[in-house]
């Protein structure tokens, strides 16, 4: 009997697409579905390329060249993954309790701002030694970054405000904050930049070996990339091992059944917060000791975004934060030299939509299936 | 420094933030928590822009802003909707996306020549009301009429009319709603596709009518963000969406203007391009954001109204949900 004739009945599309929840998903499964993910995104980054006339082919393979191509840009790649490792790493915390610190960049900015008041308000006499010296620029910046963590924690603990937009409004704040300090407090001459520190304010660079072995000239890693590799394997025991760890996942993934059991929610949400600002914090008091040795206006090309994205590709699992790291170091660097501009955070963009969407066929098994006449 | 002339001037760049903001408000109703307004906007602002310079009509600029932002916003509307991700998470995604789309496609605008750009004109009669009339209606672009407009027609949508009934049904009860055969999917498609080509017409509105130009991020320069903490401000109602929006518009301009006289009162001035305090004054529309926050989410507490019950949830048919 045709479809048409039957009265009641319109035709329909003989082929139907069914989805339904997948139970058990295959080892590697996961992962297969994030990398194809990316390599989508890279082949729509090349279409957009394409359509404002650029040769993707040859930006792509420029790209590779310019972060993965010698040992010297190998270096430059992992000193911008630095930073990331630990935005990165902020983000995850933060994420694995559902709390989302999307402020990781001002947190970034007022960690560089209490890493140089160390030196310049200063904090410390200027004859300390060098260990000394770093390490309170280390908890200075830890700290500020922190504060500027309490700040939406306190917030949402308290009054349940909305902390996507106090991170974000307090990214605006700091840097408006660091600016006031760069152009009119610590200003080197009225240019947007402090004076250069002094050498005992130097996180260690590999170059400053060069005299012993030469092979490390021009060698700019520093002793940052230490910092984000032994925070991963921190966070990773804190978050995966530790009591507190398990309170901060139950929340974020059951908080009626986290109240039941008793954790302090309202505590761990403002505990979560500071130090996820304190990680990113510390990325920007490394950053300013490490590369750049003074405190000026453009010390982020938007690593605390960054961060967020790393901290999804990574499946929120702090050690894989490290590479996933390394590889977007390895964009922004390539992304200094390459026209339009905006090429880097397009790309960063797409990645991230095409993950969150991926996540769609790991949740779900999508079958194209045969309709049957009597469906 | 005139304070009509600098509510005048507010009550245009406020115009921007309300646009947004009601567009947010439309996407928040049917369920759909949106936060990629600032790149919609960023897309609005380069579409129209280009639109603009390539036509020579800037009426076409703005029609096209709208729909991009709108096309565009359907990114997330797929992810959020069909596919059942965290809306926060899509938001953010499809807001770096867009920001890096509009940096991209918008590289050599700011190098552009001059832009044909919207009229501006006097309302007859309404401009000699003393002192409403020189801030409302005199010498305004036409789009900032056009935000005269919208707010009563957005309240009196969503308040008084059919369509207005389902759009608060599949935000608050969707499961209703689809018994009622409402089709919330769809409703929710098209009402994030609203948010989307609100946004970009406040875009457009920075590019081609308040501060005409491409200055690629500084652009929108986090107004997109301010938007979205205005809706929990205005608690989801467009009427004090456009208070909140013109007392903002009328801040970020005292902030510009503070610092131009060397009078102030009859004294001294000291924000006088002072270095010191321009700074600190640039912190305050983002630190007033946070207040409101603060007074909405206690007011929001305690009157127990405010958002859609279904704000964030995605719909499963068949599933129990609110």
């Amino acid at each position: 009997m045709s479809a048409a004739s039957r009265p009641g009945r319109r035709w329909s599309f003989p082929i139907a697409i069914r989805v339904e929840p997948r139970m058990e998903q295959p080892r590697g499964f996961g992962t297969a579905v994030s990398l194809g993910a990316v390599l989508v995104a890279l082949l729509l980054g090349a279409v957009v390329l394409e359509i404002v006339g650029g040769n993707s082919l040859r930006a792509y393979s420029y790209m590779l060249k310019a972060s993965f191509g010698s040992l010297g840009v190998i270096s430059d790649t992992l000193v911008k993954a630095t930073p990331l490792i630990l935005v990165g790493l902020a983000c995850t915390v933060a994420f694995r309790m559902r709390l989302w610190n999307i402020g990781a960049e001002g947190q970034f900015f007022m960690g560089a701002f209490g890493a140089s008041a160390v030196v310049l308000a200063p904090l410390v006499p200027p004859e300390t030694p060098a260990w000394l010296t770093i390490l309170a620029m280390m908890v200075a910046g830890f700290a500020a970054g922190a504060l500027w963590g309490f700040i939406p924690g306190i917030l949402k603990a308290r009054l349940n405000v909305n902390e996507i937009i106090t991170t974000l409004m307090l990214n605006y704040i700091a840097i408006a904050w660091v600016n006031f300090f760069i152009f009119a407090v610590w200003t080197e001459g009225g240019f947007q930049m402090t004076r250069v520190f002094p050498k005992t304010a130097w996180l260690p660079r590999l170059a400053d070996f060069a005299r012993q072995v030469p092979q490390l000239r021009g060698i700019t890693l520093h002793l940052g990339l230490l910092f984000g590799v032994v925070a991963a394997v921190i966070i990773w025991w804190v978050l995966d091992r530790s009591k507190w760890g398990y309170e901060i996942r139950l929340t974020g993934d059951n908080p009626r059944a986290a109240r039941y059991a008793g954790i302090r929610i309202a505590l761990n949400t403002v505990l979560v917060m500071m130090l996820s600002g304190g990680l990113a914090g510390l990325a920007g008091m490394s950053e300013i000791s490490g590369v750049v040795h003074r405190l000026q206006g453009a010390i982020s090309p938007g690593y605390g975004f960054t961060g967020i994205i790393i901290a999804w590709l990574a499946k929120l699992n702090p050690l894989a934060v490290v590479p996933v790291s390394i590889l977007f170091g390895g964009l922004i660097l390539a992304g200094r030299e390459i026209q339009p501009s905006g090429v880097p955070k397009m790309i960063q963009g797409i990645v991230l939509v095409c993950l969150i969407a991926s996540d769609f066929l790991v949740r779900n098994r999508v079958l194209v299936v045969r309709r049957t006449p009597e469906a | 420094m005139d304070p009509v002339i600098i509510l005048q001037a507010g009550v245009a760049s406020g115009t921007v933030l309300l646009f947004a903001t009601i567009g947010e408000i439309f996407a928040e109703r049917s369920g759909v928590l949106n936060l990629g307004v600032e790149g919609m906007m960023l897309i609005g602002a380069m579409t129209a822009i280009s639109i603009a310079l390539v036509s020579g009509n800037p009426w076409l600029g703005v029609l096209l802003a709208m729909l991009a932002s709108g096309l565009i916003s359907q990114i997330h509307a797929v992810i959020a909707i069909d596919f059942r991700a965290d809306q926060v998470l899509s938001g953010l995604a499809l807001n770096f996306a867009a920001i890096g789309l509009a940096l991209v496609f918008g590289e050599s605008l700011s190098k552009a020549g001059a832009l044909p750009l919207l009229p501006r004109f006097s309302i007859p009669l309404l401009s000699g009301i003393p002192l409403l009339g020189p801030i409302f209606f005199s010498n305004q672009s036409v789009l900032v009429y056009v935000g005269f407009l919208l707010t009563p027609a957005a309240g009196y949508y969503i308040y008084r009319t059919r369509p207005g009934m389902h759009l608060r049904a599949i935000g608050e009860f969707p499961a209703a709603a689809d018994a009622l055969g409402i089709n919330v999917s769809l409703l929710r498609h098209f009402y994030v596709f609203v948010g989307g080509a609100l946004a970009g017409l406040a875009g457009a509105t920075i590019s081609l009518a308040v501060s005409p130009g491409w200055f690629s991020e500084m652009t929108t320069s986090g107004q997109g963000w301010i938007a979205i903490g205005l809706v929990i401000f205005a608690q989801w109602d467009p009427l004090r969406a456009a208070f909140g929006a013109y007392v903002f518009g009328a801040l970020r301009r005292m902030i510009l203007d503070i610092q131009g006289p060397t009078l102030l009162l009859g004294l001294a001035n000291p924000f006088f391009y002072n270095p010191y305090w321009g700074f600190f004054l640039q912190m305050v529309p983002y630190a007033f954001t946070i207040l409101f926050l603060v007074i909405g989410s206690r007011e929001a507490m305690r009157k127990r109204v405010g958002a859609p019950a279904a704000l964030g949830q995605p719909y499963v048919r068949g599933e129990r949900g609110l």
